[in-house]
């Protein structure tokens, strides 16, 4: 029987998992050891693996980041822990010139079996550079893969699918989802690329990914309650994202809205409306319609954070004006 | 534990005007003041995110923004209430910045760890660790560039030593000679862990190697902070790089609601012993300062902060379009969505 738990609890479950199943996988990062994690999302782990397995680093994130990829070139299987998702800026060129490149110039020579796990998202009110979604960054990056779970279950077994891949990694959790509860499935298929039809419908679409998919499983709701059935799809992974999935969901539904807390100007949404628009376009019976934040940096006080995280209102507005 | 201030400059309480220790005592009592009222305005949930307080680090930031003249300029931390409080920003709009509201320092956009008055030369507290120390590399480089006359310094963590800045920083002010005082924070902790876990090395040897004076200096003793900040901002403003480190103690924990679990109890009840301002105030009074002059005040410092945070109380909350006006200065041009 699954047991019900938080959503951090179960990412340290899959660490836990993952290290007792592949004596190559570590954990690095700032106060994950003893400390457990800021989040708590190692708790545990020192314990059952050791100091050697579970490191607690400097704040040195340039090194940390680098030192992994140096340390996945030599067989072992890093995840490191980045605080928060503004600080990977400090990491980028181990992330982006070293990790994502290693295998293609060295003529596939060997692989960066790395993970970085990193939360993105507002809610907390924690101010410009402690919020912000960067995952389009990564994702725009030949080398990268990018995960972002929504759901406790995927919380799971998506980190233990990326610990798996062979290539490195970006999970991205939400902070504001880590109090979540619900259940973990440790056999379910840990695959890489699939999305997720969180509910059924037939008369829009709505892909989103991580926190966002609470506002659209509000907004569909809502519109049910009009007699408009939306569909949603729950990306889960966005590099590479499931584009048989939001196509078939597409020729069923002929209207899309993407929606994600990521700034809405070149990001994730664009990427996957401009395919939609070249690839499906016969599909289409409306143009699709993204809901992001405004293109303007996250701010700390409550007003203007809560004018800027996408909600149920937006997705609805936008929803319906996919079928005016 | 940072170590004791037996290893550390500590100087006789007669080598400074009794009414310039009155003047650093009354900033050290604001500084505590203020933030011994944030923690309760915290704790009520009248401050939204999360705050890190420099409580029983006062001394550092009285002595040294204390010896800057009015040209200098300064980068500070997450942990830079003191900082800047220190510099004079207006209470008022500290409060209203901190509590998220339109009239803040910074129209409620930064909060916290974003308190900058650009107008005094306060160049930002920052959310990210270290980013300041080039942040303020470049401000030295700016006062030798225009001949301001001016010192730049940069305050930081002993957790920022592990990060590369600070490294590359020291390189560039010891090879530019630039007007730059290096003021780490020593209080011991970084986050969670004892430094001792954090960083191999020690200040004074990592100024050795790139050839930046050092000075360490009991961080608690305001008086002796105070002679120590007045040497190495003088001689960086002729001279090149100086680093200043004090030693200090945190009282709280990393942010407020932290539990300090992996401190022990000895550690956090031995705290008030080091307590700055009560050195501070048996210092005035073997001076010959009266005590109701101490208690008028701490009266006085009081009365600045009620009214501080009643004007930020009955503050607006801010607006977005007014926040959107300043994504971009105003131009002809748009971009974005
Ligand atoms: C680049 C970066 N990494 C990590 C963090 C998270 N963080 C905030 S404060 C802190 C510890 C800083 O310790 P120290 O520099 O000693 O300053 P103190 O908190 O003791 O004043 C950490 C790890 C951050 N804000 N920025």
């Amino acid at each position: 029987m699954p047991k019900p738990l938080r959503y951090v609890n179960a990412v340290a479950q899959a660490l836990n998992d993952a290290m007792a199943a592949d004596p190559a996988v570590m954990l690095m990062g700032e106060d994950v050891a003893a400390a457990g994690g800021p989040f708590k999302a190692t708790r545990g782990l020192l314990d059952a693996h050791g100091p050697e397995r579970v490191r607690d680093t400097p704040i040195s994130e340039a090194s940390l980041v680098g030192a992994a990829v140096g340390a996945a070139l030599t067989g072992m299987k890093p995840v490191v822990e980045i605080m928060f998702m503004d600080f990977v800026t400090l990491a980028m060129d181990a992330v982006v010139n070293q990790a994502a490149k290693a295998r293609f110039m060295f003529g596939g020579q060997c692989s960066v079996p790395m993970v970085l796990r990193t939360p993105h998202g507002g809610g907390l009110n924690a101010g410009p550079q402690h919020s912000q979604c960067l995952e389009a960054w990564f994702a725009h990056i030949p080398g990268l893969r990018v995960v972002c779970p929504a759901t406790v279950a995927d919380a799971y077994s998506l980190l233990r699918a990326a610990i798996e891949a062979p290539d490195p990694v970006v999970v991205v959790e939400n902070k504001a989802l880590y109090a979540l509860q619900g259940d973990i499935d440790v056999t379910a298929p840990r695959e890489v690329g699939k999305a997720r039809i969180d509910r059924a419908g037939r008369d829009a679409t709505i892909v989103t990914y991580g926190a966002t998919l609470y506002a659209a499983r509000a907004a569909a709701d809502r519109l049910a309650a009009e007699g408009i059935e939306a569909e949603i799809v729950d990306l889960r992974w966005i590099q590479p994202w499931d584009e048989e999935a939001v196509f078939a969901s597409v020729a069923k539904t002929h209207r899309v809205v993407i929606a994600h807390e990521a700034v809405q100007a070149f990001g994730v949404g664009a990427e996957i409306a401009a395919r939609i628009a070249s690839d499906a376009f016969d599909d289409l019976d409306a143009p699709v319609l993204r809901v992001g934040a405004p293109f303007m940096p996250i701010a700390f006080a409550k007003t203007l954070e809560a004018a800027y995280l996408p909600d149920a209102d937006r997705i609805v507005a936008a929803v319906k004006s996919t079928l005016a | 534990m940072p170590s004791s201030a037996a290893q550390a400059d500590s100087i006789p309480a007669n080598s400074i005007p009794t009414d310039r220790r009155l003047a650093l005592h009354r900033t050290m009592q604001t500084i505590r003041a203020t933030e011994t009222t944030l923690s309760r305005l915290f704790a009520d949930g009248e401050i939204p995110g999360f705050i890190h307080l420099s409580v029983g680090q006062e001394a550092v930031a009285a002595g040294v923004v204390g010896a800057l003249g009015p040209q200098d300029s300064f980068a500070t931390t997450h942990r830079g209430h003191g900082h800047v409080l220190a510099r004079g920003v207006r209470l008022d709009l500290f409060f209203k910045e901190i509590m998220g509201r339109a009239g803040g320092i910074c129209g409620g956009r930064g909060g916290s760890m974003h308190v900058a008055d650009l107008s005094l030369g306060v160049l930002g507290a920052n959310g990210i660790v270290g980013a300041g120390l080039p942040l303020a590399t470049g401000s030295a480089l700016a006062h030798q560039t225009r001949r301001t006359g001016g010192v730049a310094v940069a305050f930081f963590g002993d957790g920022a030593m592990a990060e590369g800045a600070l490294h590359e920083c020291l390189n560039m002010a010891a090879l530019w000679k630039l007007p730059m005082v290096f003021v780490c924070e020593n209080n011991g902790w970084s986050e969670f862990s004892p430094t001792s876990t954090q960083f191999a090395a020690t200040l004074d040897k990592l100024g050795a190697a790139f050839g930046v004076p050092h000075r360490r200096v009991d961080g608690n003793d305001v008086a002796a902070v105070a002679e120590a900040a007045a040497e190495v901002v003088e001689a960086a403003r002729g001279g090149g790089p100086r680093i200043l480190e004090c030693l200090t103690t945190r009282w709280h924990g990393h942010f407020e609601g932290d539990p300090q679990r992996y401190r022990n109890a000895d550690e956090i009840a031995g705290l008030p012993q080091n307590d700055p301002l009560r050195r501070s105030a048996e210092a005035l009074l073997a001076a010959g300062v009266e005590e109701s002059a101490l208690a008028a005040l701490v009266d006085a410092v009081d009365a600045d902060i009620r009214d501080a945070l009643e004007a930020a109380r009955a503050d607006a909350l801010p607006d977005v379009d007014a926040a959107f006006r300043d994504v971009y200065t105003p131009t002809t041009l748009t971009a974005g969505a």
